[in-house]
């Protein structure tokens, strides 16, 4: 069943296209990974879904609710949570306080609740740092906890960044490279992070440069070269696929790996 | 400082300020009136170092304490109402355009933001000259009479001002506004709400893919920015029983920031230690008063070369053992 479906979608920024008329489907419970050369528009793609950006043209529909142009965190709510690109975490923060501010949506209490420190804010507060504590555990970070979040290696911010996301609950979670910058032992643990991200029932959308990574994880791949879809299906079917074996090998410094 | 230093200290500091202070200040009129508008402008500042905390500048705060005198002294002399219905209302309309102008404003970030609050005490002030019908214009309006009696059923919780010796009942009053603002200051910061705040300060978009209304939370804290602004400048006005379109002044926007400067950004009692230092140290070295723009600036740059986290960074024997600033509650 499709929990999310991409209709004609397009972003244009002046005159440059992208994101060009993008349709596709994201079934539940798959991990459907988004590829592409450097500025193909994948960001931009996950922007829009997540709608950070506001669409030129298209709609995206959320188990059957058009959501985009909605507001980002209206949108959050719903279920569709994105980590960032760049590692995006509160850096003068902990790291479990990273995680507890970023379960904001499960909370049962009203801003004036929390001044006043009603007796839902406390549970609420507590039950926060539990699941923290479980998220964070179950991502590896459990050894890392109390570390001011600036302090952390590349590794481990990123995989913060995931913690953050799953700490929003979402039903479909948008990882934007989440193995950049990593060690191929470290990828391969990621990998396990991203499958038991999966296994607890969330979808997973995802867009990866680690071509043999995304080669091993992927239910589904979609292709995307300056803007527009240029093949989806599986991993079989990318790998020999022509069009997407041009499209990389048109681009001299860039490694395939395919 | 664990829990019970601080309570210790917080004891300590309250029986100096309520105890103390006004008794060593019995015979001096004037000091004690410097120690009631050093408390008052705090309670303003205050709300400049929460929109600070949200991470913005806010240059207009004189605009919003000129807002809440000129309503308290309206609602008192046109209006006839009692001091302390004009002093809610005059919290409560500078709120309200807070929220008004806030909801299309504080969409801007860094300078831009910043660039345009700075317009709005100017905006305030002419607009208090040209609505001669209402605000007397250049004249002000003068003679305001003093609180008057506050009674409950016919309990009368604060005497009249004017039977009473009215320097040290306006040191008290302002000492409850700084006590209660302050209170609420805290309570924000070391609650989640406080955590929100940070999360906003630290990254907007990271904070909304998680949910966060961010829109709504800035406006909340800059609606709570401007009621003490409001509040503030009613008070004042009270105290000088007269208020001119040049009674907030850009100068004094850019002032309210110094103070927050000079305490500290990441602490909440940064703008208090900022406001008291620099607003009764200038009071004290009286003949310095032509050079203070020029010593507000130097101090300024000063500041931010040497002690950006303020003087409560400082690693006083006292406050030792404190985090780094902005990484919890303080
Ligand atoms: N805010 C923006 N304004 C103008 N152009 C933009 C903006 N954001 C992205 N672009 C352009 O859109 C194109 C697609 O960018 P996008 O970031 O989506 O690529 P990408 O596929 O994620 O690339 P990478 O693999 O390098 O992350 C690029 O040419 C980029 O320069
Ligand atoms: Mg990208």
């Amino acid at each position: 069943m499709a929990i999310m479906e991409i209709h004609n979608l397009s972003k244009r920024f002046g005159g440059l296209a992208a994101v060009n008329d993008v349709s596709f489907e994201v079934k539940e419970g798959e991990i459907l990974s988004v590829i592409g050369p450097n500025g193909a528009g994948k960001s931009t793609l996950f922007k829009l879904i997540s709608s950070f950006l506001p669409a030129s043209a298209g709609k995206v529909l959320f188990q059957g609710e058009d959501i985009t142009s909605q507001k980002p965190h209206i949108v959050a709510r719903k279920g569709v949570v994105r980590t960032f690109q760049e590692t995006t975490i509160f850096r003068e923060m902990t790291v479990t306080d990273n995680v507890v501010v970023a379960h904001h949506l499960h909370s049962h209490t009203s801003l004036l609740g929390f001044f006043f420190g009603t007796r839902t804010a406390r549970q609420d507060e507590k039950e926060f740092r539990e699941r923290a504590g479980d998220i964070l555990d179950f991502l590896g970070l459990g050894a890392v906890k109390n570390e001011v979040a600036k302090n952390l290696p590349h590794g481990h911010l990123r995989a913060l960044g995931v913690a953050m996301g799953m700490a929003a609950n979402p039903k479909i979670l948008l990882l934007d490279e989440p193995f950049a910058g990593m060690n191929a032992q470290e990828t391969d643990e990621a990998l396990g992070m991203v499958r038991g991200i999966r296994e607890r029932g969330v979808t997973v959308l995802l867009v990866e440069h680690d071509m043999s990574a995304v080669m091993k994880i992927s239910d589904r791949i979609v292709v995307l070269n300056f803007g527009k879809m240029i093949a989806e299906g599986d991993p079989e079917a990318i790998r020999s696929n022509e069009d997407v074996i041009e499209a990389y090998l048109g681009r001299e410094d860039e490694e395939i790996g395919i | 400082m664990n829990r019970k230093q601080k309570i210790l200290l917080l004891i300590v500091a309250l029986a100096f300020y309520l105890v103390l202070l006004p008794y060593l200040c019995r015979d001096r009129n004037y000091l004690l009136g410097v120690i009631t508008t050093a408390s008052v402008l705090s309670v303003i500042s205050a709300g400049v170092w929460l929109i600070f905390y949200i991470g913005r500048i806010n240059i207009g705060q004189g605009a919003f304490a000129l807002i809440g005198g000129y309503t308290g002294a309206i609602a008192i002399s046109k209006l006839g109402l009692s001091f302390w219905f004009g002093l809610v209302m005059a919290g409560i309309v500078s709120m309200l355009v807070g929220i008004i102008i806030g909801l299309p404003l504080l969409r801007l970030k860094g300078v831009y933001f910043s660039m345009i609050t700075l317009s709005l005490t100017e905006t305030a002030r002419l607009t208090a000259q040209s609505l001669v019908p209402i605000t007397n214009g250049p004249n002000g309006i003068l003679n305001l009479p003093l609180p008057g009696e506050l009674s409950f059923f016919g309990i009368t919780l604060i005497p009249d001002f004017a039977k009473v010796n009215k320097h040290i009942a306006m040191f008290y009053l302002s000492a409850f506004l700084l006590i209660a603002s302050y209170a609420v200051l805290y309570r924000i910061i070391n609650s989640r709400v406080g955590w929100l705040f940070r999360s906003l300060q630290q990254n907007e978009d990271l904070a909304s893919s998680f949910g966060v209304d961010v829109p709504r939370l800035r406006v909340i804290a800059f609606a709570i920015c401007t009621f003490y602004a409001g509040i503030g400048g009613a008070f004042f006005v009270a105290m000088q029983q007269s208020i001119y379109p040049a009674t907030f002044s850009v100068q004094d926007s850019t002032y309210f920031l110094l103070y927050c400067f000079l305490g500290g950004l990441g602490y909440v009692f940064g703008p208090l230690i900022g406001t008291f230092v620099l607003y009764i140290g200038f009071e004290m070295l009286q003949g310095l008063n032509e050079y203070q723009p020029l010593i507000y600036a130097l101090l300024m740059i000063g500041m931010m070369l040497w002690l950006p986290n303020g003087m409560l960074s400082l690693r006083l024997p006292f406050l030792a053992g404190k985090k780094s600033p902005l990484g919890g509650a303080k």
